[in-house]
């Protein structure tokens, strides 16, 4: 199996040019984001008494990781999408043509949503301390780092298998409301699991966002669900399925 | 009928065909096809929408696998050698296909390092291309404020890009303007001369087949029923045409010119005199003097020169326009606009 970094770190490359020359997009995503935490931080935020937060952990403290586990989702599920952007504008073919192995050019993409997600999430970090949650230790803020790294690329793989079954952008909508919501609303992201009735807890206990979240609150604020070997475990075994169901329905997939 | 078939492969090939063969379910969209195409030659597929020429490209370029036979480019099997045959060759595409985001100069070095070009040779082999196809100065220009002739333009430099082998073009000049056309196909031919790159390209552009490429095979229905020079295609429909519209006296004029020996026939019907030559356009001042010596007073003269229209129609029976379904001037007004857009 030929890796060709050259190959990945050039497609990296393209992924970041085109974030930074669209601004709207950057904006955009880190929109919906920033304005989950700013009006749900400011509107509980002064009542204390939010059942199953741990003692002393203010709902800001709480919230804000969930809000960064929310914009990895959104963002890493529109950067595998978008390579039906690539298909639909013919810059696919070109890629394609290319002597590049096909693993290249998913771990290039993958690599590039995965950056780009981080950046966005640093800025809901820098804006949840703002607004007042505790500043994570530096192994804190570290190991948060890694969780971000396996989010992203879980659900990378996710859009990229999408696309692959994907004609065009117009299921995209239906995507974003029935499975996008579903999975940040399932996943502790904005209140706590343990008030979900049983059969939705079920749920939420299948979702890998759920152990992304409990993992980034373990890191950053120290107080998680379950444990972190728990949360590391399950997200790098999702993350694992989704990337390469994603990676061998791309390679498969016409090039049309 | 196949006259590739007798066509024997050697080392100069620089793609050879082996009863290839594509099936989508029932539709066989290309019908074991044999061909060689030598190195260094502008080599044309001619024919209508829907007769397999993209089809073809696609197998040649690992885009679509065959369903039977086998094809070779710079001696590597299309199937089996994928990245070989893809570092081999350059591919300017139908459709767009350039990242409207980024300018000229970047989608150019995207391309060089997919291709393993290092930084100073992409520098380098950059301002090459861009000074081939005129863009230099509208370099650092994002693609989407490009007009559709200077994508166009930017693509064949890009499928330039890397010195590949054999550079494919498929339908390089569809949905471009006429004096685009002719800057294509300017550019063209200097790739082929100063760069030695063998081209194949792909068109349902009668003059351009005649006007640039070596030899042209002519595809219908996934078959190729005629493959040879533009000139040697033209020679099997025959001579050329003379039409003479005649005042009076036409009778007595041709009397004498039954007489000349380079005319190979001769026809009239109300008024007018046709003859078949070789070479009309020498001939017709000939054809004066021999009206003016039988004092025949002639309105007008007409000259038809046999095109690989009347080559098309030979072989399929049709015109190429008439084999193209109904749909596709709609698709080429479609591919018009997003060009534009």
């Amino acid at each position: 199996m030929k890796l060709d970094l050259f190959a990945i770190y050039s497609i990296w490359l393209r992924e970041m040019l085109r974030f930074f020359r669209l601004k709207s997009r950057l904006i955009g995503s880190v929109g919906a984001p920033f304005f989950f935490l700013a009006f749900l931080g400011m509107g509980f935020g002064s009542s204390t008494a939010i059942p199953g937060i741990p003692q002393g952990i203010g709902y800001v403290s709480f919230l804000t990781p969930g809000i960064i586990g929310m914009t990895l989702l959104f963002s890493a599920t529109f950067a595998g999408i978008s390579v039906l952007w690539d298909r639909q504008f013919g810059f696919l073919k070109e890629i394609m043509v290319a002597p590049v192995s096909r693993i290249a050019i998913v771990l290039g993409r993958t690599a590039g949503g995965v950056t780009t997600g981080i950046l966005q999430a640093m800025i809901i970090l820098l804006s949840g301390m703002a607004l007042g949650m505790i500043v994570p230790s530096l192994q804190g803020f570290i190991l948060s780092l890694v969780f971000m790294i396996l989010i992203a690329a879980t659900f990378i793989g996710m859009g990229l298998v999408f696309a692959s079954q994907m004609e065009d952008m117009s299921g995209f909508s239906l995507i974003m409301n029935f499975l996008i919501f579903p999975l940040f609303f399932l996943s502790g992201a904005i209140f706590p699991i343990d008030r979900f009735p049983s059969v939705i807890k079920i749920l939420a206990y299948l979702n890998p966002l759920t152990y992304g979240v409990d993992g980034l609150r373990y890191s950053l604020i120290g107080a998680g669900t379950f444990s972190l070997s728990l949360d590391f475990v399950v997200l790098a075994v999702s993350c694992a399925i989704m990337l390469g169901l994603g990676a061998y329905l791309f390679d498969i997939g016409d090039v049309k | 009928m196949n006259m590739s078939q007798s066509i024997a492969a050697t080392d100069d090939s620089a793609i050879s065909l082996r009863s290839l063969t594509k099936r989508f379910g029932e539709l066989v969209a290309v019908d074991s096809v044999n061909l060689e195409i030598a190195k260094g030659e502008l080599f044309g597929l001619l024919g209508p929408n829907g007769a397999g020429k993209t089809t073809i490209i696609k197998m040649l370029t690992t885009m679509l696998r065959p369903t039977e036979g086998e094809a070779r480019v710079w001696g590597h099997n299309v199937a089996k050698e994928r990245n070989e045959v893809r570092s081999s060759i350059g591919v300017v595409f139908q459709d767009p296909s350039i990242d409207n985001m980024l300018t000229g100069r970047e989608n150019l070095d995207f391309h060089g390092r997919m291709y393993g070009m290092d930084g100073s040779l992409r520098k380098k082999r950059i301002d090459e291309v861009l000074e081939l196809v005129d863009l230099t100065d509208k370099a650092d220009i994002k693609m989407e404020d490009y007009s559709g002739g200077m994508q166009r333009r930017l693509e064949i430099a890009r499928g330039l890009m890397h010195h590949p082998k054999v550079l494919f073009l498929d339908e390089p000049t569809l949905g471009l303007d006429a004096q685009t056309r002719r800057y294509i196909w300017k550019y063209v031919e200097e790739m082929n001369a100063r760069e030695g790159v063998t081209i194949v390209l792909t068109t349902h552009y009668m003059e351009e087949a005649d006007y640039l490429c070596d030899r042209v095979a002519i595809v219908d229905n996934g078959r190729i029923v005629a493959l040879d020079t533009p000139k040697n295609l033209k020679d099997l429909i025959g001579a050329d045409t003379i039409t003479l519209e005649v005042q009076s006296g036409g009778d007595a004029l041709l009397q004498s010119l039954k007489s000349v020996d380079w005319i190979k026939s001769t026809a009239t019907s109300n008024g007018t005199i046709e003859l078949r030559v070789d070479h009309a356009q020498a001939r017709i001042p000939e054809v004066m003097i021999e009206a003016y010596k039988n004092k025949v007073f002639i309105k007008s003269v007409g000259l038809h020169e046999p095109t690989l229209e009347d080559v098309f129609l030979k072989f399929t029976g049709k015109k190429i326009r008439e084999a193209e379904g109904a749909g596709n001037p709609m698709r080429a007004m479609a591919m018009m606009h997003r060009r534009k857009g």
